[in-house]
């Protein structure tokens, strides 16, 4: 029915109600639409990087230019797609799951938002204003301290403003899960993705403030003359490298288990079999999160540290494959007895174990610290962190999409198309990291502009191109299959796959108040649970009445222009005077933006119970 | 009316209940200002090494901080498990980061 | 409008802060908030630990700080966390009048203690040419300590604004968790200062 209704509407309303929007499926949407984006930007990034090396000494790019290609390709798939995409698919389910109608704070969730796009924003304006970041993702001092021109500025100022929002949206799913479960939805009847988003997000208040610190220390050294990080007043380098890995360290595991919860419902929901472990399952989780916050420094192995320092960190890594383990061994228990259907995002499940293992046997090589002195900073690192990224999250990502598009859009994705993109990417992927192990044990540093002739290294770097055109082919079928499927695609059922848990006992996509009566779990899969007792549906748990509803709000919007002005108003302050007006400008819009948020009343609004009774179904 | 009363009863029993909470508050007050001026005092008359001073005043501040989250926060009263939980948390990663970069930066 | 009657019942609950699901996320919330800001903060205070030595030549920390004025503002923050305290005692008996002069004796102190800071950074400035750029130290020192001064500042402003807007209309379920989610926020700026006054006056002093 909304359906219909959006097609009637004029095109300025569809974009006056995205921009306003609280909903978290309409902001599933922007989200997803958004990290799409970038992840296309960050793919053409990376497949410059690979023509640049697709043969000895090439000149495809400038230097410079390959310096900005690599940090912004790193940077932009982290940040600008890897995290929203996630945020797109836990706002899309995980109230679903548990039975909510909304999350806990509908105006932060679309704040989160629109500061992730418009730090994503600030930062790939730098491209056209004097040039990008060039000092790799990690930043390291003092080399992004002393970076000429602006680029390392837009990469502080992008990633401050995205930042905030990725915070928010932690808290907001933490206090969603916490305080919105349906009747009866304990915690250890939550499914896997909820849980594996309510780690994350406690991951996410940890880790971001570290991060966010340590961008304010550079902030300061960069445009007011600070000593943070200039050794000649006493600064200290190190500070840099201990604050960014305290944060992005458990950024890999924010990004990794998101996926993990993903493949956990999809093996369940296509073995046809409840998830093998589930309660180690669960606990696994929570231990990598905890392991991961306590292993920061092994990216740091070669800084000299000492040996005492190296080795507790080396064991603490170490030990985190011992959860990760289980986990593996629980999937593969998962399918082993079960009736299994394969098809796309099955596809990405099966294609992700192999992988991933792959990923972690090289993690666990490159903790050995004696070892990383030979890998630091080779190809060997780059393929090692290729497989757990890309073998991990982004095929957990597109399993995620495969499987939930139904329920985000009303339709179902083609088949076929899925498959052909499942098969070229998944080649496509080991032909050009495979091969990245052996470049780097063959002494190809990472993040060279080229390489010389005859080395060893000719091969290999061509086959790693090759690889990436096939990667490339896979995302853009995915693309069309997308763009097909708007147009052309099957209308999806309420409940496509046979699923288990609560998102398939509503209408594809939900009505805007998802639940018209809160439903009563009783247990673990409580479709599935229900289906076994030949019911089908599930039972009310209150009689049906009047729905509270949130407002539609424009201040998130305004809130991440102001913020956006003022960061231009900070990178250029150092060189102009009248960069002072965007500052005070910008920052006069957030805090006047935020003061009437907290003034004015906004109570919401009620869907009164006469109009639930005539949307029956 | 019934109703009324029971209510009535149930108010003057809370309020008790918030008067001796309030108590205990003033009390935790003023062992905090006793801890700041022993703190204080300790510092400003130099009458001890710094190898002894230095713990001594981690712990009068470690004390005070727990008499704020505790009492002054509430977090020792019921429905607060999980802002404890995530409390303790960042304080977890409040020490490791202050032992990573006060422990093992080198120079 | 059953739903203004809701917010403004006849008695109130006896945790009005918690008596909607809003109140009760926001509560929730701002508890979270605060454990991250317990890193951001120690992230700052590793920071200072790290740098503290790193004068460049400039004046050291126990040539710098004074004790006597640190004392006063650190009397001034502990007592506004104890008028919190009976501001959201006199919430919880439903008594707005008193709970708005307990925040206003809050906003005072909250003032005073800020006044001071002010002070205490131009003095720095002025007398020993101590400034956020002069070694690595004045960074370090600035950031934490300045850092902890912009949350006052951005904590009274709160105050003020919720003060002003609730005046007339009293107590109700709605504004109650903003009250008491700004006494957390208080309570939390004086967390950090008692590590403040500990790690960067005090055991600055001790060497």
């Amino acid at each position: 029915m909304s359906i219909a209704s959006a097609q009637k509407r004029s095109f300025g309303a569809v974009l006056w109600d995205y921009l306003t929007t609280v909903d978290h499926k309409k902001i599933a949407h922007l989200y997803l639409f958004g990290g799409g984006f970038f992840f296309l930007l960050g793919g053409l990034e990376a497949m410059a990087i690979r023509i640049q090396l697709i043969q000895p000494e090439n000149d495809f790019v400038s230097a410079g230019f390959y310096n900005e290609l690599l940090t912004m390709h790193g940077t932009t798939m982290i940040f600008l797609a890897a995290m929203p995409l996630i945020f797109a698919l836990m706002n899309a389910v995980v109230p679903l799951q548990i039975g909510a109608r909304d999350v806990a704070f509908p105006f932060l969730n679309s704040l989160g938002f629109w500061l992730f796009l418009f730090g994503g924003l600030i930062l790939n304006c730098s491209w056209f204003l004097g040039g990008a970041p060039d000092a790799g993702w990690t930043s390291y001092t003092p080399l992004s301290v002393t970076s000429p021109g602006h680029g390392v500025d837009f990469y502080v100022l992008g990633l401050q403003i995205s930042g905030a929002g990725t915070l928010m949206a932690g808290i907001n799913f933490l206090v969603t899960i916490i305080n919105m479960r349906a009747p009866g939805m304990t915690y250890m009847r939550m499914p896997l993705f909820t849980w594996t988003t309510f780690v994350t997000s406690t991951l996410i208040l940890f880790a971001f403030p570290a991060l966010t610190v340590g961008l304010f220390l550079l902030m300061f050294d960069r445009m007011f003359g600070s000593a943070f990080f200039d050794v000649t007043l006493g600064g200290n380098s190190i500070i840099w490298q201990h604050l960014f890995w305290i944060f992005g360290h458990p950024e890999v595991y924010i990004l990794i288990l998101p996926a993990f919860g993903v493949f956990s419902d999809v093996i369940a929901t296509f073995s046809k079999k409840r998830l093998f472990g589930y309660t180690a399952m669960v606990f696994a989780t929570i231990l990598i999160a905890f392991l991961g916050f306590m292993v920061w420094a092994h990216h740091m192995f070669t800084v000299g540290l000492g040996p005492v320092a190296n080795s507790i960190f080396a064991i603490a890594t170490m030990a985190i494959a011992v959860p990760t383990g289980i986990k593996i061994f629980n999937w593969l228990a998962t399918m082993w007895g079960g009736r299994i259907t394969i098809n796309s995002p099955m596809l990405w499940a099966l294609g992700f174990i192999p992988s991933f293992t792959i990923g972690g046997m090289t993690g666990v090589m490159v903790a050995s610290v004696v070892a990383d002195y030979q890998y630091h900073d080779t190809y060997f690192v780059v393929a090692h962190f290729h497989y757990v990224i890309v073998g991990g999250v982004v095929f957990g990502i597109l399993a995620g999409l495969h499987y939930w598009w139904p329920k985000m859009f009303g339709r179902i994705l083609h088949e076929g198309m899925g498959k052909l993109t499942f098969w070229t990417f998944f080649i496509g992927f080991h032909l050009t990291f495979f091969i990245q192990h052996f470049l780097g044990l063959m002494g190809m540093p990472r993040r060279y502009w080229v390489f010389l002739e005859d080395q060893g290294l000719d091969t290999g770097n061509l086959i790693s191109t090759i690889g990436a055109f096939f990667m490339a082919f896979g995302v853009i079928v995915f693309v069309v299959n997308a763009i097909y499927t708007a147009a052309k695609g099957e209308k999806a059922p309420d409940d496509p796959w046979d699923g288990r848990t609560l998102e398939w006992t509503i209408a594809s996509p939900p009505a805007h108040y998802n639940f018209k009566q809160t439903p009563l779990v009783r247990g673990l899969d409580p479709l599935w649970i229900e289906k076994m007792e030949g019911k089908g549906n599930m039972t009310p748990a209150e009689p049906l009445g009047e729905i509270h509803m949130p407002n539609s709000s424009f201040l998130p919007f305004m809130m991440s222009l102001g913020l956006f002005i003022a960061g231009f108003g900070f990178i250029y302050q150092v060189n102009y005077n009248w960069a002072y007006i965007l500052l005070f400008g910008g920052m006069a819009i957030t805090l006047g933006c935020m003061l009437i948020r907290s003034l004015k009343d906004d109570h919401g609004y009620h869907i009164p119970k006469d109009e639930l009774e005539r949307e029956a179904d | 009316m019934t109703e009324n009363t029971n209510s009535n009863e149930t108010n003057s029993f809370q309020k008790q209940k918030r008067k001796e909470e309030m108590q205990k508050q003033l009390i935790s007050f003023a062992l905090m200002i006793v801890f700041t001026i022993i703190a204080f005092v300790v510092v400003a008359t130099g009458m001890m090494d710094g190898m002894f001073v230095i713990p001594i005043l981690l712990i009068l501040a470690i004390i005070q901080v727990a008499f704020q989250l505790y009492y002054f926060m509430h977090m020792k009263d019921k429905d607060h498990e999980m802002p404890a939980l995530m409390m303790y948390g960042g304080m977890w990663a409040a020490i490791l980061t202050v032992a990573g970069l006060g422990v093992i930066s080198w120079w | 409008m059953s739903h203004d009657h809701s917010l403004n019942p006849e008695t109130m609950p006896n945790e009005p802060e918690k008596a909607t699901l809003e109140g009760k996320n926001k509560f929730l919330g701002f508890w979270f908030f605060l454990g991250g800001e317990t890193v951001l903060f120690a992230c700052l205070f590793g920071t200072y630990i790290t740098l503290r030595n790193s004068t460049a030549g400039g004046p050291t920390s126990n040539e710098l700080f004074g004790l006597e004025l640190v004392f006063i503002m650190t009397i001034l923050l502990l007592s506004s966390s104890l008028t919190s305290v009976y501001a959201m005692y006199h919430m919880k008996n439903n008594d707005f009048k008193k709970m708005q002069l307990w925040l206003g004796i809050t906003a005072i102190l909250g003032f005073g203690f800020l006044a001071c800071e002010i002070y205490e950074f131009t003095h720095y400035i002025h007398e020993y040419e101590f400034t956020f750029r002069s070694s690595a130290f004045g960074s370090a020192f600035y950031a934490l300590v300045g850092f902890h001064g912009g949350h006052v500042t951005f904590g009274l402003s709160w105050l003020i604004a919720i003060m002003i807007r609730n005046a007339k209309r009293g107590l109700n379920l709605y504004n109650a968790p903003k009250f008491y989610t700004f006494s957390l926020y208080w309570h939390f700026i004086d967390v950090v200062w008692v590590f403040i006054f500990t790690v960067v006056y005090l055991m600055g002093k001790v060497g």
